[in-house]
């Protein structure tokens, strides 16, 4: 291969790989901004707002990102509003819904526990990945998803250790939402390349920090570390839930509707 | 009005100036320079100005507002070639913010951040920027902007903001 196409190929690989983590974030902020007037008190709602804000900005920073290693280049919007639903390569964790026959806050606690804790591990290891915009972006990322895992530490403890329905609520939460753990850290789907040369992390080895923490948190909070058999899952691959392609035509359609608008 | 001459050093600290003038658009009482977040300016040689600034939360909202604010006090001050490049490298922190920017966030009634990078991580109380009681507490650990919680004051029971340590 010529050096030219090797250097095609890295920046793929890498566009790949950041496209992943940025679809992670930005999924999980469109789907948490539903939280906005519908929490429990108004100040979830204001937490639950500004959680979505922090993620949708990183999901900014990594997706302008990885459009400017594509060819031809795309930008940030063209990425979020212009792939169809199989282009997408967020994890499934991040785009279910709330609950199955009713919104439930505990879901959103035990997915935000769940997800923060994996996320803080992620980005205190790409704080020092060998490229510097991905390290950059890291930087300042692991500041606000720790300030989201205490908030999840917080709930969850309280739920747990709150009243007997609270403490079977979470717990059921905790149970369903676990069969998308280990979706987080299988790694088939990064090139190894970008592993070996410093560039991401490898999701495995973030596994036992996030094990760690989590069940910390659970004891605490008089809860169990499930046991559940993983779903099948598939969203590195752009396989989704049924659940996504609603969640996409929410966001996307004004964007389709009236392609270039400005306002 | 023209652009200053001299070396680029005078025209870049005249540039400074310029900038370090322009308000946050949420926190109107404090400047960009007081936040940290206006991180260099530089002319060169043929009058060109480059501006960095730094976002203080990864999803600030503010940024295009900051840029647009900083393209227009230019723009007055006879600036015609002038960027505004967003850096995240180091990552903002409210270490950054300076002396005169706390005293200006606790007249206006925002309790100011704590330091980050101490010798010492105590969890002391806020003191209230309204009646100077240390007898507060935190209400909710997000407030109106991503940067802030909001507290209240057990002595004068008024509710305050609090700029988050970061």
């Amino acid at each position: 291969m010529s050096v030219v196409g090797d250097r095609a190929r890295r920046d793929l690989d890498r566009a790949a790989y950041v496209t992943a983590l940025g679809d992670d974030a930005l999924i999980a902020a469109q789907r948490m901004g539903e939280w906005i007037a519908t929490a429990p008190q108004i100040e979830e709602d204001v937490a639950l707002g500004n959680i979505a804000l922090d993620l949708l900005g990183q999901a900014r920073s990594l997706l302008s990102y990885a459009g400017a290693l594509l060819d031809p280049v795309r930008t940030e919007d063209e990425l979020a509003y212009f792939r169809d639903e199989r282009e997408f390569r967020n994890v499934q964790l991040v785009e279910r819904g709330w609950g199955r026959e009713r919104r439930d806050f505990g879901v959103a606690m035990a997915r935000l526990l769940i997800l923060s804790t994996y996320q803080h591990a992620l980005y205190s290891a790409l704080a020092s990945s060998t490229d510097e915009t991905v390290a950059a972006i890291a930087a300042k990322a692991v500041k606000e998803v720790d300030y989201h895992r205490d908030h999840a530490t917080m709930w969850v403890i309280r739920l747990g250790d709150g009243t007997a329905d609270s403490h079977l609520r979470v717990q059921a939460a905790l149970d369903e939402e676990w069969r998308y753990v280990d979706e987080l850290f299988e790694g088939s789907w990064v090139a190894p390349a970008l592993v070996e040369s410093g560039v991401a992390a490898d999701p495995a080895r973030l596994r036992a920090t996030f094990d760690r923490r989590a069940a910390a948190v659970l004891a605490e909070a008089t809860l169990t570390v499930p046991e559940v058999t993983p779903a099948v899952t598939g969203g590195r691959r752009g396989v989704h839930t049924q659940e996504m392609g609603y969640l996409l035509a929410e966001m996307q359609h004004l964007a389709r509707s009236h392609p270039g608008a400005t306002w | 009005m023209t652009v200053p001459t001299g070396s680029t050093t005078e025209a870049s600290s005249t540039a400074w100036h310029i900038a370090a003038a322009v308000e946050d658009p949420e926190v109107p009482v404090v400047t960009i320079e007081d936040l940290g977040i206006l991180r260099s300016v530089d002319v060169d040689a043929a009058g060109a100005v480059r501006v960095a600034i730094t976002p203080t939360y990864s999803g600030c909202p503010a940024m295009d507002t900051i840029r647009a604010d900083l393209l227009a006090a230019f723009a007055r001050a006879g600036y015609d070639d002038v960027r505004v490049d967003f850096v995240l490298a180091p990552a903002w922190t409210t270490d950054w913010m300076t002396e005169e920017g706390k005293r200006k966030l606790e007249d206006f009634g925002i309790a100011p951040p704590r330091t980050v990078g101490g010798v010492v991580s105590l969890t002391l109380s806020l003191r209230c920027p309204q009646c100077g009681s240390p007898d507060t507490r935190e209400l909710s650990r997000f407030g109106s902007t991503a940067c802030k919680s909001l507290w209240v004051c057990n002595a004068c029971r008024e509710p305050f903001d609090h700029f988050k340590a970061h």
